[in-house]
């Protein structure tokens, strides 16, 4: 089964690379963007779904994510699309 | 004094670290590789030298945090044993969960490496004992996430137990670090992390010597422990 881990930065922590992404849209001017924030995507394969949630999410927590200054979150990922 | 350098692959700076040691300790340093699982007995210091352990691949320091010898040497640590991080080794121990907090990319979002000016905040460590409160030194940066972070409970906390124990001195921050924070200490007072590179200015052909009381500072402390 597959899983997707979306680690973003915690809302109190400032975000320099979202902020020079926003500035470049300001440049190429695109209007309206209110602020943006980014992260990454680590996809994740596992052999066995066996309380696949709390695997990954132990994942998470000792490695994946920095929870000092990161957020995260556990997408399951549909295997029939 | 008996040390120990550890060296991850991407570890750059080891052997400046293993050459600044040398000048305060006729003991050899003993170079350990990151895949063994346990470091040499008896060791007066460890250290985690600087450079980009594994690419700063997830985050710096944070697969070198999960290394095989990372058990043995979070034993020791625990156990006592003065602990030295720079650079990527102040990454690793904050990754490993040794020191609070974290370091995050330059608020310019830019590799920094230049010199710039450190105030001793605690001269009551093991590792700054030499120099006086209050002393202004010169030291190396180079480092592209050397911001340091942490939540206000924790800063506070630093700030009060005394153990932010290194700051840019005013007007030197080069990355944005939270409240000047250049080095802290754990309440235990045996693992110091720093971003700033000491190693690198410990003789005269290097154009100063102003990191070598860091050195002298470790030396005598075990010396006197010994004693």
């Amino acid at each position: 089964m597959k899983a997707r881990i979306i680690v973003t930065l915690k809302e109190s922590v400032l975000d320099p690379q979202g902020q020079a992404i926003e500035g470049a849209l300001a440049a190429l001017g695109f209007a309206g963007v209110a602020s943006v924030r980014q992260g990454k995507i680590i996809d994740i394969e596992l052999n066995d779904p066996a309380d696949a949630q709390a695997r990954l999410e132990a994942m998470c927590e000792k490695l994946l994510a920095n929870t000092v200054i990161e957020d995260y979150r556990v997408e399951m990922v549909s295997e029939n699309r | 004094m008996k040390s120990a350098v550890i060296l991850f692959p991407g570890t750059n700076r080891e052997r400046d670290m293993v050459a600044a040691l040398r000048k305060v300790t006729d003991a050899e340093p003993i170079i350990v590789w990151h895949a063994e699982t346990a470091l040499p007995d008896g060791l007066d210091l460890i250290v985690l030298p600087g450079g980009f352990s594994y690419g700063d691949y997830l985050r710096a320091g944070a697969i070198s945090a999960h290394s095989p010898i990372m058990r043995d040497m979070v034993r020791r640590a625990r156990a006592g044993v003065p602990v030295l991080g720079v650079c990527n080794g102040f990454q690793a121990l904050c990754e490993a969960g040794l020191l609070p907090g974290a370091l995050m990319r330059n608020a310019s979002l830019k590799f920094v490496c230049r010199e710039v000016k450190l105030e001793v905040i605690n001269a009551r460590t093991a590792f700054t004992h030499l120099y006086r409160p209050g002393q202004v030194i010169r030291c190396p940066v180079a480092h592209h996430d050397g911001n340091y972070f942490a939540d206000a409970t924790t800063l506070d906390r630093l700030d009060a137990e005394n153990r932010i124990v290194l700051r840019y001195a005013q007007g030197t921050n080069p990355n944005g670090s939270q409240r000047d924070i250049a080095g802290i200490i754990n309440d235990a007072g045996n693992i110091l992390g720093m971003m700033p590179h000491p190693e690198d200015l410990t003789e005269p052909l290097h154009g100063g010597t102003d990191g070598l009381a860091l050195f002298l500072s470790i030396a005598t402390a075990m010396q006197e422990k010994a004693a």
